[in-house]
């Protein structure tokens, strides 16, 4: 790679020996990847939850505090394991608070904004039109691409840790204009695209598709209509299924104006149709063991307060099945409103868990399954019901209202 | 037992750009599918958890494992490390191509990876062959487990 003077002292120890360490390792990922050079980015988005860290990623932040690591640009932390107010309502055992705090502590030290957020960009910082980026999580990182216009590879959590302690990222990837432009046309023909979990489904559908980090999506239909929290739903979704960090969405998202545009003047290397039967097939790809729901979860990621204040108009009035736990997670600046604003009383009045800080996949799911004997679990969020699968759960994608009346009845209507 | 090193010539020799991580030789452990540690792994053992997944119920523990792509998000890059630290990572992971995070995680864990080999590892590569990744010189030698 080309480094400018800077670069080569820091890589002589000159700005310290974290930081040192940090940029060789750019460099070794760089080098894979063919760039050219650094890009400076104006922030990192790190993902360092204990459950993904344990002792071992747990003990190499400590090591690089004691090595002297700082954070040069500003570096916000994603969605961890432990809302430490509830983690023994949750049940969670005392190893992960634990951890945590130990993690934390480090990230505290470096200089980091411990925001516990996996929606960054609808809370702490928006991604501008063209600026780089370091952000982890994918969700964070197909938002800042599509929607922002802002330029960022998957920067996962050592990645973005080493790129706020230097202040740079290899450029590759995202980072370059060829790489942005589209490759799959995807037709989307007669779906009624409303709520949350039916932007899940689309991201299911094309991103199982895909499959495939380096492949950019251009979508094409009768004028779309998303919410940003339906677009942060299809994201998530799109990026979980498909591990795609990028789409192009006519009318929607700002980097293209017309189909050709998306393309570049170049063929589309693949097409793809969704219709309104492929979407009933991601739901029904969910069979339910039995049609007792074990957890309900609202989560992934994190609910935004328009999200919070609508399911409150949902749950208003309502008693939970006492069988059924019911948790949703969320920021703690949107959970702080929303208690300002009375959500969160409608909410917990029904009988839902308010969890601040985390996401559900990341609170070692794992073990809550063992020590409940949690099995079936409901979820408006395509992307977590695809993550659990991997933790031992029966997940079950349906739609927002299926899950709620799943809260309160215990049942699964379909 | 299979040969494998000066003894015999290898029965395939793929190639692609450099990767990362020491030269090492192991037994394959081939998936049709893609890979994710949080997605699919049991981490505390090593095993495969996914029920869907085609390597369900396998140890990849000191295999060369071989998947088509990498897929799901960025916690991979952490756990490998962590699995790495108590000895229950893979040896080494080939991907037909890779995304940015097993690169990260891979780097992080001191653990060879290679992608854009041709022929392609999970079709060149059988679950049970021997072979050796030299990530400096951009080789896979393959020997196969069912020849003489």
């Amino acid at each position: 790679m080309d480094l400018t003077p800077q670069e080569e002292a820091m890589l002589e120890g000159r700005a310290g020996e974290a930081a040192k360490a940090a940029l060789e390792f750019q460099v070794e990922v760089g080098d894979f990847f063919a760039a050219k050079d650094f890009v400076p980015v104006r922030t990192a988005h790190l993902a360092s939850d204990p459950e993904s860290l344990r002792e071992a990623g747990a003990e190499f932040l400590e090591e690089m505090v004691g090595r002297g690591a700082r954070f040069s640009i500003p570096t916000t932390t994603n969605a961890g394991t432990v809302d430490f107010a509830k983690a023994e309502l949750i049940g969670q055992r005392d190893i992960w608070p634990k951890r945590a705090r130990r993690i934390l502590d480090s990230l505290d030290t470096m200089g980091a904004h411990l925001c516990n957020t996996c929606v960054n960009y609808q809370t702490i910082d928006q991604p501008l039109f063209g600026e780089h980026l370091a952000w982890g999580d994918t969700g964070t990182v197909i938002w800042a691409n599509s929607v922002g216009g802002a330029r960022s590879n998957f920067e996962a959590g050592p990645a973005a840790l080493a790129a706020g302690i230097t202040g740079r990222a290899p450029r590759y990837g995202y980072h370059l204009p060829e790489q942005r432009l589209a490759t799959v046309r995807v037709d989307v023909v007669d779906v009624d695209l409303r709520g949350r979990a039916a932007w899940g489904a689309l991201g299911c559908a094309v991103g199982r598709e895909l499959n495939d980090y380096w492949k950019v999506p251009c979508l094409v239909g009768d004028g779309f209509k998303p919410t940003p929290d339906e677009l942060k739903s299809f994201g998530a979704s799109l990026a979980s299924y498909g591990s795609v960090a990028m789409f192009h969405m006519v009318g929607v998202t700002p980097e293209v104006r017309t189909v050709a545009e998306a393309f570049g003047g170049r063929e589309p290397v693949a097409r793809l149709q969704v219709g309104p039967a492929d979407i009933e097939a991601v739901y029904r790809g969910f069979v339910p063991e039995d049609d007792h729901a074990d957890l309900v979860v609202f989560s992934g990621p994190q609910l935004s307060i328009l999200e919070m204040g609508e399911l409150a108009e949902m749950f208003a009035g309502k008693t939970l099945h006492p069988d059924t736990r019911t948790l949703l997670t969320t920021s703690s600046i949107a959970a702080a409103e929303a208690h300002r604003l009375g959500y969160a009383t409608a909410l917990e009045a029904a009988g839902v868990i308010i969890l601040e800080g985390v996401c559900f996949y990341v609170m070692a799911p794992h073990e809550l399954a063992e020590r409940f004997g949690y099995r079936t679990l409901v979820t408006d969020s395509a992307k977590l019901a695809n993550i659990v699968a991997g933790y031992g759960y029966n997940p079950v994608f349906r739609p927002t209202d299926v899950c709620v009346e799943a809260s309160v009845t215990g049942r699964i209507a379909w | 037992m299979v040969a494998a090193g000066p003894e015999r010539e290898p029965d395939a020799v793929l190639r692609g750009p450099v990767g990362v991580g020491p030269k090492v030789a192991g037994e394959a452990l081939v998936s049709q599918h893609g890979f994710s540690a949080r997605y699919d792994l049991d981490r505390e053992r090593g095993m495969f958890l996914r029920e869907a997944h085609d390597l369900h119920g396998q140890s990849l523990v000191d295999r060369v494992v071989v998947f088509p792509t990498a897929k799901g998000g960025i916690a991979t890059s952490w756990m490998l490390q962590e699995m790495a630290s108590r000895q229950k990572a893979p040896l080494a992971l080939l991907f037909g191509r890779t995304n940015p995070v097993m690169v990260q995680g891979a780097v992080l864990a001191g653990l060879p990876l290679m992608h854009l080999l041709e022929p392609a590892p999970h079709h060149a590569i059988i679950t049970g062959d021997r072979v050796e990744v030299d990530p400096a010189a951009g080789t896979v030698k393959v020997w196969r487990a069912d020849s003489d």
